[in-house]
């Protein structure tokens, strides 16, 4: 692409004015201090905008840090570099920034992790377009070295190159990004069911993957090494870190997918952090390392939560060959209480502790505005009410948090497994309403069963366990059967989560 | 900036990343997914650069896209973390107006 034998001096990069040492990076625009220091302000802001999470109190705050960091770089860039087409540029932040603001404002929080999900998407794709403008315009993110110009073994002069580390950092940037784009497309297509759910298995894909894995790798020490960069080999490495992506979410199933979207926030990051290395940018490497270690220590919480190993996770197919499963035989011929929400209603009140566990289903029937009424007009006849959340309820972390706090339950009733678990044995009323593998014993007690090892909630110590959920056909998510079900203190309430929780507050007024 | 330096900053960014992360706590996991969401569009800073240097059309017109994708991320990602963190409010919030909820504020909770 750039090699210039001097002299004269061909294609579209202008010559250096003096001739660097080889190997030097070429200083085409003059480093401000300045300029820099306001990076590092716009980083540290960013640390700090993290740190606000660290309580509900002081979360706003951080997210202001945050915008304020976010000004500060942009404002920066745009007054440090040539403007011509700063119109053109302030469009594109308008016309952007309008999408995301109406995407903002209008997004039911039930929808949070596809649109997550989607964001993740958006900076992979970003991130692949920065490299590839940083691989056809060098000289503008000064990237450009002298060195030796080699055509077939022969020395044939001295010419401008983008460096070969700046290469690595643009290569790993662009294939990470690439993979976060198509990775998260899939996450994106499953949560908002516009894609089957159920992991999609390919024979032979741990293969295919590692394949092409190795051959990202292969390409890009052949595009790093090469006296001049080679386009032909970044092209080869984006489309193939595409396809990657691709092939590692299709065989991931839905409630593995808090997971994938931990893990693709966590590129995301790298992504940003490969492109700040390309970049020299402070804010850009910050930035990315922190939202890196995010989303894997998300990860991390979130394979704890299962008790899965996060290679177990990423190679994919839990819960598909357990459509057969021992389970169906033996859940038949059980003997199980029905309740109706009268009954419901009349034990509920005359409880002392009620502790509610949501699930996703709770989420899919949206009963949650239903749930919080229901637990106002308890706690009106004086029940203890509080909640108690897996941290893989749902499809994302966090994700009935937002639930409840949308339908004003005070953050302050709401608490984590381990806080809550040794309660239950002081509870008159476990009520699971969407739950289901979170609650099974299974996990303690069966060696066999796919859930095994993971913490669960002890729901069996409770006087009383109260089980909506549609019908006795469907098993959780893991297809397992589940003792509770058939326990003496369980009332099973079989119906939509809403309905019921409905019928419920009509019962206790 | 030699890469030693820039190593440095990111190695040392990462520890801060792993103590600051695993002081979130649980209930604000969505929050800090879309706010590390928005913040990692700060990759909006290299498309301004493509977007804006002359040399080389192709590059403009990536970095010109490049800035529309990362622009929805940052003012969509900021927007909603700020949407769902007004919805966290503590027990002790001022009684809504309904009488519902006012009973609900007198409930025995030790």
């Amino acid at each position: 692409m750039s090699i210039l034998p001097p002299p004269p001096p061909q294609g579209d990069l202008p010559p250096p004015p003096a001739l660097p040492q080889i190997g030097e990076m070429m200083n085409t625009h003059a480093v401000n201090p300045w300029v820099a220091l306001a990076y590092l302000i716009a980083g540290v802001l960013f640390i700090l905008a993290l740190r606000g999470l660290s309580s509900p109190s002081t979360s706003r705050m951080g997210n202001r840090f945050g915008m304020a960091g976010m000004l500060i770089a942009v404002v920066t860039t745009l007054v440090t570099h040539d403007i011509a087409g700063l119109g053109e540029t302030l469009i594109a932040i308008g016309v952007g920034g309008g999408i995301g603001w109406l995407i903002a404002r209008r997004i039911a929080m039930t929808d949070m992790p596809q649109l997550v999900a989607a964001f993740h998407s958006l900076v992979g794709l970003a991130a692949v377009l920065v490299g590839w403008a940083a691989f056809l315009n060098p000289s503008a993110f000064d990237l450009l070295v002298v060195g030796d110009i080699i055509q077939a073994g022969n020395l044939v002069g001295i010419g401008t190159t983008i460096a070969a580390a700046s290469r690595i950092e643009m290569a790993l940037g662009v294939a990470i990004g690439a993979i976060t784009f198509s990775g998260s497309v899939i996450a994106f297509l499953k949560l908002a069911g516009k894609m089957s759910g159920a992991p999609i298995l390919l024979p032979g894909r741990h293969v295919i993957n590692l394949g092409i894995i190795v051959a990202i790798v292969v390409l890009t020490a052949l595009f790093a090494t090469g006296n001049v960069a080679q386009g032909e080999y970044f092209a080869a490495l984006t489309v193939l870190a595409f396809i990657v992506g691709f092939l590692l979410i299709i065989p991931i199933g839905g409630a593995d997918m808090p997971v994938v979207v931990s893990m693709l926030n966590s590129y995301s990051g790298w992504a940003a952090a490969a492109m700040g290395f390309t970049l020299h940018n402070t804010a850009m490497i910050i930035t990315g390392a922190l939202v890196g270690s995010s989303g894997a220590i998300l990860s991390y919480i979130m394979c704890r939560a299962m008790n899965r190993s996060f290679i177990s996770v990423i190679a994919g197919g839990f819960g598909a060959d357990s459509s057969g499963a021992s389970g169906d035989a033996v859940k038949t011929d059980r003997p199980w209480k029905r309740g109706s929400a009268e009954d419901a209603a009349f034990m509920l009140k005359q409880a002392e502790n009620v502790i509610i566990i949501p699930g996703y289903g709770m989420a899919v029937a949206q009963a949650q505005h239903a749930l919080r009424e229901m637990g106002d007009m308890l706690k009106a006849e004086g029940v203890n009410v509080k909640y108690a959340i897996h941290p893989v309820a749902g499809r994302m972390p966090g994700h009935m948090n937002v639930l409840l706090a949308e339908a004003n339950v005070p953050y302050d009733e709401v608490f984590e497994l381990e806080d809550i678990n040794s309660e239950f044995a002081q509870a008159d009323v476990a009520f699971i309403i969407g739950a289901n593998d979170v609650v099974n014993p299974a996990a303690k007690t069966d060696k066999g069963s796919p859930i095994y090892g993971m913490p669960v909630f002890d729901v069996g110590n409770a006087k009383t366990v109260m089980f909506i959920k549609r019908s006795m056909g469907g098993a959780g998510y893991a297809g397992v059967d589940n003792e509770v079900f058939y326990m003496d203190q369980t009332m099973m309430l079989l119906s939509d989560a809403k309905k019921m929780v409905e019928e419920i507050v009509k019962a206790l007024d | 900036m030699t890469f030693i330096a820039i190593l440095s900053i990111f190695v040392m960014a990462c520890f801060v990343g792993y103590y600051v992360v695993w002081s979130v706590t649980p209930a604000l996991h969505t929050p800090l997914m879309a706010v590390t969401n928005a913040i990692s569009s700060v990759i909006i800073v290299g498309a301004l650069i493509a977007s804006a240097e002359a040399g080389s059309a192709a590059a403009k017109w990536l970095g010109l896209i490049a800035v529309v994708l990362a622009s929805i991320n940052i003012f969509g990602g900021f927007a909603v973390t700020e949407r769902m963190l007004a919805m966290y409010k503590k027990k002790e919030r001022p009684a809504p107006p309904t009488a519902r909820d006012d009973a609900a504020g007198k409930g025995s909770r030790s």
